[in-house]
C-alpha cells in the first residue's frame, strides 16, 4: 500500500534575503490511502501554506527552501509544470474555502464542471454533461439538470460549496485537500457538508487532508490529526487519542479554547514560539520520564 | 439590466435632446456673431440684409424662434443652412456616412490593437518587460487624437509621402453609388479599386482616432485581466490542472471584458468627438469637418442640426454599450 | 532569515520619504518636465533670442540652423513672416502655462463646488445637478468649446471660458461620487453623532480626503487645458492674432507643411512634452498622496 502523500521536513519561506520569514519549519506528514487527516492550528500557523505547497500553488513571494513532497511515490517537487498539471484536478484535488468567490461568475455551473471532466477524462460534451448531472446528484442537489444551466449567483452559498465538493471528487482523486471548506458556512450547513465529504470520500476512495481551525469538525470527520503551530508539527496521531490525551500544553490550550456546550471556553492566549520550544522540550522530558518512570 | 431600466433610458432620451437643443439655441443667439453678416457679399443693401433676416426668421423674438424651430424639427424639418443654402437634414445625411465609416474603421483598429497589446502585457505580467508595455501605453494615452493626426500627417504624408493627406477619395476616380457609404458599397459591389483609394485616404485619420482609444482599451483590459487573474476562481483553476494561457483565455478574459466594455465603451464618445478636428486636419468630408465650418460661419440651423446629431450618436453609443455589458455579465440580467 | 514570530516591527521610515520613493520615476520625470515648462514660461523675455513678433521678411521660412540653408541667428528657423520660431515657441509656453493655470483652477473651483453640493445634499439637488452634468456631457467637448469660443470671440478669456465650461463636469462628477462615498462611511456618521454640522463635516473630514484626488485631476486638467487651447488656436478662434501660441503655429504650419514642416513639427513636440509632463506629474502625485496606499 503506497502512501498517498508524504511530506518530509518541508520548509517554506516568504520573502527574500534578510526579510525572509519561515512559514513552515520542517513539517512532516503522511497520508495513507483513504485516510482522513485533520490539519489544525490557528490562523497563520501555516496550514494553508502546506496545502498550497502540495498543490504547487505557493504565492509568488513564497518558496520551498527544504524538504520533499511525494505523491504516490512520485516526487512532486522535481516534477515539472506539465506533469503536475496532469495530476491536479484529477488525482490531487482541492476543495476551496470560499464558495462565493471560487466559481467563475460568468459561466454556468454545468459548463464549469463539464470543462473539468473533458479536460482530464476526455469525455464528449454529452458524456460530460451526464456525468456532471450525476455528480450534482451525488452531492444531494435536487434537480441537478436544472442547476447545470444556472449561474453561480443564482444558487445559494451552501449549494455552491456542494458544487465545489462535487468538482473535487469528479475524477476519483486519490488525494483531496480540503482548505477550510466549512469556515465560510454556518453551523447547520457545516454538518451537511461534512456528511457529504465523508460520503463522497468513501464512494471515490480518496484520502482527505482536512485543513481547519475548528477542532469540532476534526473530531467529527477525521480519524487522524496533526496539530500545527508557528510552522511546526506539535502533535499528531489518532484523533480520539490526541483529543483525549493531548501531550502538548498548546494542544490542551487549543482544546480548552474550543467552545463546548458544557463549559465556557477559555481564550487561547498566544504563546510565543520561544516558549513553545521550551514547553515542547519540557513536555518531551516529562514524556520520557513517564515512559521511563512508573507514572 | 431589467427591461424597465432599458425603457427608462429610452424615455430619458427626448428630454436630454431637448435640453441639448435649448442650450445650443440660447447660446448661439445670446452672444455676438451674426450669421447674416458672415454670408452676405460686401456692398449688399440694408433691405437685402433685412430680407434675409426675415427669411431665416432671425427677426423674431428668441422664444418664437425656438418654438418655430421645435415645431419644424419634430416634423423632420431642421431648417436650411444659412451658409450652404440646402436643407440641414439633407446636408447632414449626405456627410454622416463618411464620418460613420471613419469612426467604425477607427474603432475596429483600436479594438484589435488594444486587444493585442493587453494580451502581450498580461503575458509579461510580473516580468521586467512589463513596464515597457505600460510605459508605451501611457505615452500613447497622453497624446490626443488631433495631435496624432498632425504627427501622422507629418510622418506619412509629408516626410515620407506614402499616403494622401486630404479628402475622402481621389477626385478623378469614376463611380456612382446609391448611398454615401462609399467604403461599404465599394466592398459589396466588388469595386476594390475604389475601396483601395478610399482606404488610402481613410487610414491616417482612422489611425489618429484609433491610437488613443487603443491605448485606453489596452490599459483597461490589461488591468481588468490582472485583477480577474487574482480572483479566487482563477487561482483555483490552476489547482485543477489548467495552464495559464488556458485560464487567461477561457476563464479570465470573459470576466475582464465586462469592465473593459463598460469603461472603454463610454470613451468611444471621445472617438466620435475627435472626428471634428481629425477630419478638419485631413480635409475629410464628414460631419466633423462640416461642424467647424458651420461654427465659423455662425450657421445656426446647421450648428443646431449637427450638435443634435452628435448628441444622438453619443446617447445611442452609451445605450449600446450598456446593453452589451448586460449581455456579457449574467449577474446584471435579472435585477 | 528571520523567524516569523521573533521579528519585531521594522524601523518606521518617514512616511513622506517612503511615499516620494513610491512615486518613483513618474513623479520626477513629470515634475521635471512641468518645471522646465514653468521656468521657460517665467523667463521667456530673458531667454528668447528675438522678440516673437519681430518680422524679418528677408529671412522668411528659414530651416533650423543645422539644416542646409539655415542661419545661426535663427536656431530653429523662421516662419513665413520671418519671425524666429524658437522665440515664438518660448513665448507660446507663457501663454500655455497662463491658460493652463487659470482655466484648470477655475474649472476645478466650479466643479468641486457643484460636486460637493450634489454629493452632500443629495435628493433633488443631486438629481438636478446630475441631470445638468448628463446633458452637458452629451455635447461633443470639442464642438462645445469651438462653439463657445466662436461665439464669445477671440481672446484669452474666451479660451479660458471655453475650457472651464467644457471640463468642470470632470471635477464635479468625481467629487460628487467621492463625497457620497465618504459621507456613507462610518466616520462621517460618527462625526454627525458628536454634533458636527454638515459644513463642519465637509471641511474637517471630507475635504482633506478629496485633496489627493483633486490634485491629480488638476495636473491632468492643466494638460487638457493646453490641448484645448491648441485646438482652438488651430481652428483660428483663440487668442488675438499677434500673441504667439503653439496651436497658432501649428495652424500656420499646416498651410505650408510641404515647404516648411518644422514650423508644424516643433510646436507639436513642445505640446507632447508638456502634456506628458502633466500626466506623469498627476500620476506621480496620486501615488504619493493616496492615503490608502500610504500604509
Amino acid at each position: 500500500m503506497t502512501t498517498v502523500l508524504s511530506v518530509q521536513g518541508l520548509q517554506v519561506a516568504i520573502g527574500k534575503g534578510a526579510h525572509a520569514a519561515n512559514v513552515l519549519r520542517g513539517v512532516s506528514l503522511e497520508l495513507q490511502p483513504g485516510e482522513v487527516r485533520g490539519l489544525v492550528g490557528e490562523s497563520g500557523a501555516g496550514k494553508s501554506m502546506l496545502g498550497r505547497a502540495v498543490l504547487g500553488l505557493l504565492p509568488a513571494n513564497a518558496a520551498i527552501t527544504a524538504g520533499a513532497i511525494t505523491f504516490a511515490g512520485r516526487d512532486l517537487l522535481a516534477m515539472g509544470e506539465p506533469g503536475r498539471r496532469g495530476l491536479l484536478g484529477r488525482s490531487i484535488a482541492l476543495i476551496p474555502q470560499d464558495p462565493m468567490t471560487s466559481l467563475n461568475p460568468v459561466k454556468r455551473v454545468g459548463h464549469q464542471i463539464a470543462q473539468l471532466l473533458r479536460h482530464h477524462l476526455a469525455l464528449s460534451k454529452r458524456e460530460a454533461r451526464e456525468r456532471a448531472a450525476d455528480l450534482l446528484a451525488e452531492v444531494a442537489i435536487r434537480e441537478p439538470r436544472r442547476v447545470l444551466d444556472l449561474y453561480p449567483h443564482e444558487i445559494s452559498g451552501g449549494m455552491r460549496q456542494r458544487v465545489l465538493i462535487a468538482m473535487a471528487f469528479a475524477c476519483d482523486p486519490a488525494l483531496v485537500i480540503a482548505d477550510e471548506p466549512t469556515t465560510a458556512l454556518d453551523v447547520t450547513v457545516q454538518r451537511q457538508v461534512l456528511q457529504l465529504v465523508e460520503r463522497l470520500r468513501q464512494r471515490h476512495g480518496s484520502a482527505v487532508l482536512f485543513i481547519t481551525h475548528d477542532l469540532g469538525v476534526v473530531a467529527k470527520l477525521c480519524r487522524t490529526m496533526t496539530v500545527l503551530h508557528a510552522g511546526r508539527v506539535l502533535e499528531e496521531g489518532e484523533t480520539a487519542e490526541v483529543l483525549a490525551r493531548p501531550r502538548h500544553p498548546y494542544t490542551r490550550a487549543l482544546l480548552a479554547a474550543t467552545p463546548r456546550a458544557d463549559r465556557p471556553a477559555e481564550a487561547l492566549r498566544p504563546v510565543p514560539p520561544v516558549l513553545i520550544e521550551s514547553l515542547w522540550s519540557e513536555a518531551y522530558r516529562l514524556d520520557r520520564l513517564a515512559v521511563v518512570g512508573t507514572a | 439590466m431589467r427591461w424597465g431600466e432599458v425603457v427608462r433610458r429610452l424615455i430619458l432620451i427626448p428630454p436630454t435632446l431637448f435640453g441639448v437643443a435649448v442650450i445650443v439655441f440660447v447660446l448661439l443667439r445670446v452672444v455676438p456673431g451674426d450669421p447674416i453678416a458672415m454670408m452676405i457679399p460686401p456692398g449688399a443693401s440694408s433691405e437685402d440684409i433685412l430680407r434675409l433676416r426675415v427669411f431665416y426668421g432671425l427677426d423674431q423674438p428668441m422664444l418664437q424662434q425656438f418654438i418655430t424651430w421645435l415645431g419644424q424639427a419634430l416634423r423632420g424639418d431642421f431648417g436650411r443652412s444659412i451658409s450652404v443654402h440646402q436643407s440641414v437634414f439633407e446636408l447632414v445625411l449626405a456627410r454622416l456616412p463618411a464620418t460613420l465609416e471613419l469612426a467604425l474603421l477607427a474603432t475596429l483598429i483600436a479594438i484589435v490593437l488594444g486587444l493585442i497589446t493587453a494580451m502581450i502585457g498580461i503575458h509579461l505580467r510580473g516580468r521586467r518587460a512589463e513596464w515597457v508595455v505600460d510605459g508605451g501605453v501611457g505615452i500613447l494615452l497622453a497624446i490626443p487624437d488631433f495631435l496624432w493626426a498632425l504627427i501622422l500627417l507629418l510622418l506619412f504624408g509629408v516626410l515620407i509621402p506614402l499616403l494622401p493627406i486630404s479628402g475622402r477619395i481621389d477626385p478623378q476616380l469614376d463611380f456612382s453609388f446609391r448611398s454615401n457609404f462609399y467604403l461599404l458599397e465599394s466592398l459589396l459591389t466588388g469595386r476594390f479599386d475604389i475601396a483601395n483609394a478610399l482606404l488610402r485616404h481613410m487610414i491616417l485619420p482612422a489611425l489618429a482616432l484609433a491610437l488613443p482609444f487603443a491605448a485606453l482599451v489596452a490599459r483597461i483590459l490589461k488591468t481588468s485581466l490582472a485583477e480577474a487573474e487574482d480572483q479566487d476562481y482563477a487561482q483555483i483553476a490552476r489547482a485543477r490542472g489548467f495552464s495559464r494561457p488556458e485560464i487567461l483565455l477561457r476563464e479570465v478574459f470573459p470576466n475582464a471584458l465586462i469592465p473593459t466594455v463598460a469603461l472603454g465603451g463610454v470613451q468611444g464618445t471621445l472617438l466620435l468627438g475627435g472626428t471634428v478636428l481629425v477630419e478638419r486636419i485631413f480635409s475629410y468630408e464628414g460631419i466633423g469637418n462640416m461642424a467647424i465650418d458651420a461654427v465659423i460661419n455662425r450657421d445656426f440651423p446647421l450648428i443646431q442640426g449637427l450638435v443634435l446629431t452628435f448628441a444622438v450618436l453619443f446617447i445611442a453609443l452609451n445605450l449600446a454599450v450598456d446593453l452589451v455589458v448586460t449581455l456579457l455579465d449574467p449577474r446584471l440580467r435579472h435585477g | 532569515m528571520v523567524d516569523l514570530a521573533l521579528a519585531g516591527p521594522a524601523a518606521p521610515q518617514s512616511r513622506w520619504i517612503a511615499a516620494v520613493k513610491r512615486g518613483g520615476a513618474r513623479l520626477w520625470l513629470g515634475a521635471s518636465l512641468v518645471g522646465i515648462l514653468a521656468l521657460v514660461a517665467l523667463l521667456a523675455p530673458l531667454i528668447a533670442p528675438h522678440h516673437p513678433l519681430e518680422q524679418d521678411l528677408m529671412s522668411a521660412q528659414l530651416p533650423p540652423a543645422w539644416v542646409t540653408g539655415g542661419e545661426a541667428a535663427y536656431w530653429l528657423g523662421t516662419d513665413s513672416l520671418g519671425r524666429c520660431v524658437l522665440s515664438r515657441l518660448i513665448y507660446s509656453a507663457r501663454t500655455a502655462v497662463a491658460v493652463a493655470l487659470i482655466a484648470a483652477s477655475l474649472a476645478a473651483a466650479i466643479g468641486i463646488a457643484l460636486g460637493l453640493i450634489a454629493g452632500s445634499f443629495g435628493g433633488w439637488v443631486d438629481q438636478a445637478i446630475s441631470r445638468l452634468i448628463d446633458v452637458w456631457m452629451a455635447f461633443p467637448p470639442v464642438l462645445l468649446s469651438i462653439v463657445l469660443a466662436a461665439v464669445i470671440g477671440a481672446g484669452l478669456t474666451s479660451v479660458i471660458a471655453a475650457i472651464v465650461v467644457v471640463d468642470w463636469t470632470r471635477f464635479a462628477r468625481v467629487v460628487r461620487a467621492e463625497t457620497m462615498v465618504q459621507l456613507r462611511r462610518d466616520y462621517a456618521a460618527a462625526a454627525r453623532v458628536i454634533g458636527l454640522s454638515r459644513g463642519g463635516l465637509l471641511r474637517l473630514e471630507i475635504l482633506p480626503n478629496l485633496v489627493p484626488l483633486v490634485v491629480t485631476l488638476l495636473a491632468v486638467e492643466m494638460g487638457i487645458a493646453i490641448l484645448v487651447e491648441v485646438i482652438l488656436s488651430f481652428v483660428g478662434i483663440s487668442v488675438a492674432g499677434d500673441v504667439p501660441t503653439w496651436g497658432g503655429m501649428i495652424a500656420e504650419g499646416r498651410q505650408i507643411v510641404y515647404q516648411a514642416p518644422w514650423i508644424m513639427a516643433l510646436p507639436i513636440g513642445c505640446i507632447i512634452a508638456s502634456v506628458i509632463g502633466f500626466n506623469l506629474l498627476g500620476d506621480g502625485l496620486r501615488i504619493v498622496l493616496d492615503p490608502v496606499q500610504r500604509q
